[in-house]
Parts: C-alpha cells; sequence; structure tokens
C-alpha cells in the first residue's frame, strides 16, 4: 500500500463497500509460494471511449461508456507467477505443503518445445507468448489458488483504466515525445521487453499500461464494434479465434501506432513457425511482444459465470 | 548438369530402385495433366510433428495426394487423418481404411504405397524406418534425430549410403539449416570471415517438455510409448532429441565432428516416477580434430534462466545465432562482419518442403541429409555416453558401442529392456558406474 501510494503519487481512491471489505489497492499472494502481485482500485465511472480521428476508422466513433468498478494489475504478469501455472511440477516444487487438490486437476499448458522466453530472459519481466485461451487459463488457475475471480479485461476497460480520466491521445496529453518516459517501445526498448515499472506509471497507478507487451483483452475485435456497443460494460465475445483485441502496444511497437485508442489485433501468423498440427493451443512460436494484465470485478458474477468463463473450449487452430 | 540430364539420371536411378517396373507416374513430363498423376505421399509417425509435416507438403502447392497413414495408435493415426482430412478435403487425401496402418509394423506396408514418405516416428524407430524407406527406394523426409545408440546410428549411416547411390533426396529436419540466418552467417564462416573457428558454446536451456501419465490400463510397453520423451530407446534423451539441433550447428561451424566428448549430467529437478530414465541436464566439451573446443549445455530446469542459442569465435571474430533468427558476425574490434534482418524471414518448416518437393517434381537429385544428421545425431549421443558414464568417450568408441536399447521384441505385451522398480522408479545412469558403450 505504501509503496503504491509513494509510487503513483496520488490521493488513494479507497471507499469502504461494507464492513469487511475495502475497495482499495492490495497484494495478491499466491499461497504457498514466495510470488505475489499487486492490484490497483479503478473506481466505476464514465468515459469517452474511442476517438473520432479519421486516420484510424476503428477507433471512430468516440461513443461514451459507463463501467462497474474493478480492480486492475498493477504491473503486466510476470514469469514469476506464470511459470508456476505452466509447469505443475514446477508449482509442487515451489509450493510449500503442497498443491492443493483441486488445483491438481486443472488443465496445464503443453510445455513449450521452444523457448518461450525469446532470449529476452524470465525475472521481473512480463510473461509472453500465451494465447488467449493460456491467458484466460491463467486466470482459472489463480482462481483455484485464490478464491478470486481474477479474469482479462475487456477492451472498454483496458481504454478506462489506460486514460485515467484523460481525453487525449496519451493520459500524459498528445506529446508522442514524452512516451519514453512511460512507455518501452520500438523507439527505446533495444528489441526486449523489459522488467515491469521501471517506467513512470499512468495517474491511477498502472505500470506499463503503453509498451512492454501488448495485453490481451476479452473481446473479438471487429472494426466497426463502436457503432453498435452499447453503453454499459461493453464487451464482444469472440465467436471465431482470430482476430482479438490486444491493447497496449509493445517493446516492438513505433511510437506513431501507440495511445489509450489504439486497437491491435491477434493473428494467426504470430503461430506460423509452430511446426505441429493442431497447432498448440497454448502458444504463438513467433510473439514475443503479447502478454496480458489482469482484472478483478468488483462485483463478481455468480459461481455458474465465474466457470463457464473458465471452461469456455478454446477454439480449434490449423 | 542441367534439369534435363539430371532428371534423366533420375528416371534411369529410378527404375533400377523398383527393380525394372515402371517409374512413378509423377516423373512422367506432362502427368500432372491428369488429376491421379498425383505425388504419392506416406506418413509414418501421425503425431502432432507428423500431421504438421504432411500439411507443410500439401503447402507446396505440388500436386501430392496422401495415400497411406502408419502409427503404433489408432487413436493418434484418426486424429491426424481427421486433420488432415478437414483441411484438405478427398481430393488431396485419399487413405481408406485399409491404407491407414496401426501398429508397430504397418510403416513397411504405408511406405509401399507411397512415392515420398514422411517419417516422423519417435527417433528410437528412425533407423528401421529410414532403412525400409531407403530399401523400397522413396523419397524421404525424415525427422530428427535419426536413432537413439549407436546400433541406430550405423544402420542410418549404411542406408545413407544407399541412398546416395539411388540418387534418393533425403530431408531431414534439423531446419536450422534450412533458416536463413544460419545459412547466411554459415556461408560466410566457410568462407572465412571469422577465420579459424577455434571455440564455441551451444545451449538448449529451458523448463523442459510435455509429460504423459501412466494410466491404469496401459501395459508397460504402451506407458513408454506414450511418455517417450523419457525413456532412451525411444527419445535418446533431450540431449539427443533437442539439443542435437545445437551441436548440429557446431558441427556445422566447424565443417566436422568432434574426435572426443567429455562431460558431466544428471537428474537434479526432473526426478519422479512420470520422468523416466532421462536426465534433466548434460555439460560437454567437444573436442574437434583441430584441438578447438565446443562448450554445450543442455538442461530442463523450471524457473531457471533459459538460453537456446549458439555463439562462435574465430581468430577474426565472432558469432551469435539463435533460432529466433539473429545472426550477428562482428570482428574482435566489434565491428560489424553481418547481421541478419530478423524481420519476415521464411518459415524453416516451411522451407524444408519447398526445397525437397521442388527437387522431387523436377525429377532432381539435391539432398543427401541423411549421413550429417545422423553424424550429428552421433555426437549427441556420444555426449550422453559422456555424461552417462562419466568418462572421456571417443567418436570411434562412440560409433562402435554394443549397447543396445532397444527391446528384443515390439509388442504391446513385450517388455522394454528399462524397467521400472518395486518403488515405481525407473533406475537412471550413474556416471562412473554405469556401462554405456
Amino acid at each position: 500500500m505504501k509503496k503504491f501510494l509513494v509510487a503513483s503519487g496520488l490521493i488513494l481512491m479507497s471507499f469502504q463497500l461494507n464492513e469487511s471489505e475495502v475497495f482499495e489497492a492490495y497484494t495478491q499472494k499466491i499461497p504457498g509460494t514466495p510470488v505475489s502481485f499487486d492490484m490497483t482500485p479503478i473506481p466505476a465511472g464514465s468515459f469517452l471511449m474511442g476517438s473520432n480521428d479519421s486516420k484510424f476508422p476503428d477507433q471512430n466513433p468516440a461513443h461514451e461508456v459507463k463501467l462497474d468498478a474493478f480492480w486492475m494489475g498493477t504491473h503486466e504478469v510476470t514469469w514469476d507467477s506464470f511459470e508456476l501455472f505452466l509447469d505443475k511440477h514446477y508449482e509442487q516444487t515451489m509450493t510449500e505443503g503442497g498443491v492443493e487438490d483441486r488445483v491438481d486437476g486443472l488443465t496445464r499448458p503443453s510445455l513449450p518445445y521452444l523457448d518461450m522466453t525469446f532470449g529476452m530472459g524470465k525475472d521481473g519481466k512480463p510473461a509472453v507468448g500465451m494465447t488467449q485461451y493460456g491467458a484466460i487459463q491463467y486466470c482459472y488457475w489463480l482462481y483455484l489458488k485464490t478464491g478470486i475471480f481474477y479474469r482479462l479485461p475487456t477492451e472498454a476497460e483496458w481504454e478506462y483504466a489506460a486514460r485515467a480520466g484523460s481525453s487525449e491521445r496519451f493520459f500524459f496529453g498528445n506529446e508522442e515525445s514524452r512516451l519514453s518516459e512511460y512507455a518501452w517501445t520500438a523507439s527505446n526498448s533495444g528489441g526486449s521487453t523489459h522488467p515491469i515499472g521501471q517506467k513512470k506509471p499512468n495517474p491511477w497507478g498502472l505500470y506499463d499500461i503503453f509498451g512492454n507487451v501488448q495485453e490481451w483483452t476479452i473481446d473479438f475485435y471487429e472494426e466497426n464494434f463502436y457503432s453498435r456497443s452499447g453503453k454499459d460494460n461493453p464487451v464482444n465475445p469472440a465467436t471465431k479465434l482470430y482476430p482479438h483485441v490486444v491493447r497496449g502496444g509493445s517493446f516492438k511497437t513505433p511510437e506513431s501506432e501507440m495511445g489509450s485508442a489504439f486497437r491491435g489485433i491477434s493473428d494467426p501468423s504470430w503461430k506460423r513457425i509452430d511446426p505441429q498440427i493442431p497447432k498448440s493451443q497454448w502458444w504463438f512460436p513467433e510473439a514475443p511482444f503479447i502478454g496480458l494484465r489482469l482484472v478483478r470485478p468488483l462485483n463478481p458474477p455468480s459461481q455458474e459465470q465465474i466457470m463457464a468463463y473458465y471452461t469456455q473450449e478454446p477454439i480449434a487452430d490449423y | 548438369m542441367n534439369n534435363q540430364n539430371s532428371r534423366r539420371d533420375f528416371l534411369k536411378t529410378s527404375a533400377l530402385v523398383t527393380g525394372g517396373m515402371l517409374a512413378p507416374s509423377f516423373l512422367v513430363p506432362g502427368a500432372y495433366a491428369a488429376p491421379d498423376n498425383q505425388i504419392k505421399l506416406a506418413v509414418i509417425g501421425c503425431g502432432g510433428r507428423g500431421t504438421g509435416a504432411v500439411f507443410q507438403a500439401f503447402e507446396t502447392g505440388h500436386p501430392i495426394k496422401l495415400v497411406a497413414m502408419a502409427d503404433a495408435f489408432q487413436d493418434r493415426l484418426d486424429s491426424s487423418y481427421k486433420a488432415i482430412f478437414d483441411k484438405y478435403g478427398k481430393d488431396k487425401v485419399d487413405v481408406p481404411a485399409e491404407k491407414r496402418f496401426v501398429g508397430f509394423d504397418g510403416y513397411k506396408k504405408a511406405i509401399a504405397e507411397a512415392d515420398v514418405v514422411i517419417l516422423a516416428a519417435p527417433p528410437g524407430f528412425r533407423p528401421s524406418h529410414f532403412e525400409e524407406a531407403v530399401n523400397q527406394g522413396k523419397q524421404i523426409f525424415a525427422e530428427k534425430p535419426m536413432a537413439t545408440d549407436a546400433a541406430g546410428i550405423r544402420k542410418v549411416l549404411a542406408a545413407a549410403e544407399v541412398a546416395k547411390s539411388k540418387k534418393l533426396n533425403v530431408v531431414v529436419g534439423l531446419q536450422r539449416h534450412y533458416q536463413q540466418n544460419y545459412r547466411e552467417v554459415m556461408k560466410r564462416i566457410q568462407d572465412g570471415l571469422l577465420g579459424d573457428i577455434v571455440g564455441g558454446q551451444v545451449y538448449w536451456n529451458d523448463g523442459g517438455v510435455w509429460v504423459r501419465e501412466r494410466k491404469p490400463e496401459q501395459t508397460e510397453m504402451e506407458y513408454q510409448m506414450r511418455n517417450w520423451y523419457y525413456f532412451n530407446w525411444l527419445c535418446g534423451d533431450h540431449i539427443v532429441e533437442q539439443h542435437v539441433h545445437n551441436i548440429d550447428i557446431a558441427n556445422w561451424a566447424k565443417n566436422g565432428y568432434p574426435v572426443k566428448a567429455e562431460g558431466t549430467g544428471g537428474r537434479q529437478v526432473r526426478t519422479g516416477k512420470d520422468h523416466g530414465e532421462i536426465f534433466d541436464h548434460h555439460v560437454l566439451t567437444l573436442t574437434y580434430a583441430d584441438g578447438s573446443v565446443i562448450h554445450s549445455e543442455c538442461r530442463h530446469f523450471p524457473g531457471a534462466a533459459n538460453r537456446v542459442d549458439e555463439t562462435f569465435q574465430g581468430t577474426k571474430g565472432k558469432v551469435y545465432l539463435s533460432a529466433g533468427n539473429h545472426g550477428v558476425m562482428t570482428d574482435w574490434k566489434g565491428n560489424s562482419i553481418y547481421t541478419h534482418n530478423r524481420e519476415n524471414n521464411p518459415n524453416p518448416y516451411q522451407v524444408e518442403h519447398d526445397e525437397l518437393w521442388a527437387a522431387i517434381v523436377k525429377g532432381e537429385y539435391k539432398f543427401a541429409d541423411a549421413e550429417n544428421a545422423a553424424k550429428s545425431t552421433l555426437t549427441a549421443i556420444m555426449g550422453r555416453y559422456a555424461t552417462y558414464s562419466g568418462k572421456v568417450v571417443t567418436w570411434d568408441e562412440a560409433l562402435n558401442g554394443s549397447v543396445d536399447l532397444f527391446p528384443e521384441k515390439l509388442a504391446w505385451d513385450a517388455m522394454p529392456k528399462i524397467l521400472p522398480g518395486p518403488d515405481g522408479y525407473y533406475p537412471h545412469a550413474i556416471p562412473g558406474k554405469t556401462k554405456v558403450i
């Protein structure tokens, strides 16, 4: 908490939910392990999503969106926790008192044959190269470990959190030249991801919301979705595997292609060099730039809805 | 030699190979006009990799028809067939039930149906499958590695000679040979831009691969066949199955094979009942004929740092290479000699097939990968012999090794030579004690 306040330099938003729960920043420990991560409260509110910039018609029209409150990962998810999820033997090694039975039955990723760190290293760095299905299954694993409903952000939640109340291209204004204070991009990354949290956060306390790695969202990508997306907690569920919306840009993204309203997309070419058929449901061997950031809704859905989210069958990929 | 001549030679050879029968119809000029005159393909080993290789063959765009499939397991064959049929349909896939061969011996019949074969069963079967395909005079795409022990290597080397004499194209899935950055750098190394290569380091350090748990209904043979990565007769240990890629690059850079190996290895973190007998780490020094030394490391340690790449030092400069399209050559003052552009490189798994099938349809004889692949595999096997025994192992000792890992009999109720103890754990090599050769 202290770290959060000092680092972000703002007055913490917090309010009483009920007698026992407080909507404020917290650190989530993964039980039995030395691993933890930080979550930042994002208050409920309305904002203008998208932009009317004619150069990028998929950002049109700017439209009002109203969102419920949620927490968002202060940082992108790192290998420290993702690797516990992907290898149950490793999780066993790292967990005092053994892995809980309820976790044991989870379907884990096939361990990647290729080096999914792409030579960029692991320590403190964002986990990369996972499919959206893999990212969701990571959330499921976290749920089994912690009892808390974590999921991917919707595209709207992501943009709302990234904007942090701003209406300009970036949360700090429109000057691309200032982006390097906040983000690892093609201009300053040296062609690699960087450990989380080295740049300045956005006003709501989120680090690396631009750059470092692209972040998965729930949403299916449709160029003209905003013209019909509706106002309250919009989301565009997927019927096909490609393209999903990814947000924020990565260490490989040129500064000119970054901003709160910029919409990235997943692409089958990310699996081009997978030599197996069926291609992996878990890994993109040519996407060192895709990662994830967690969301936890303040008011979680029902148990049935939670399980429906986690147990969606992956869409086959040849 | 122009194409016309090579085609004639090839036709002559093929006629010889097929014992005086007509040359395969696909070699007759103009044969493609008729829809039935497609090149007949069979796949042996219908796991993810074999299935992927069939896709890559089709993606070359040449007139290819899949006519036979073989796998030890019905379920693996069925899922492979479904994936292929769903994608390519009946025009490309004509494999009626009686041409889907299940079991240990089906490969012979499947090979007989085809002009070209994909060999993608677990590595322990490669020698017998490769030998059979060569004896039947087929063009071959074989996955790596080529064997898991010295006996297998000797079989492959002998068959490789026969393949050369029959002018059978053989491409092996050491796909770095078909990857642009490696080709560009190796050309420059062979041209002397780094001077003499006096040292190097090759790595495959990462978290490990899949594990398949034992099911109660499985016989010991079926369990080992399903969880084949962890048994030496099938896999050769990860130093052979996986690290062969990097060791092969060392041999390519040195333009030769090491005269001896010494090293250390063991089972440090991957020690469960599901983990068979293979080690989880090996560290080698490989000494080449000119006295230069290559350091090799492979380990499967989750949570530790990953490194999968190759570096070499020459008298004039150094190079960094990786499967991520790195190819960075600099002199000893830091000046660039060559930097490979990593963006938009062709997919090496596709290039293997593009080049192989282009040669086949033109009737050209261009690829004889088996000998190098066998010798690079033997280099890795020599490394395993060194880490398992704790002794210095020479090339000749490795090549002439007499320990045969293969079961006496292949059947679901037959027993492999390696068996679990009463506690369910498999015995593994103990350096200083275990006899490997």
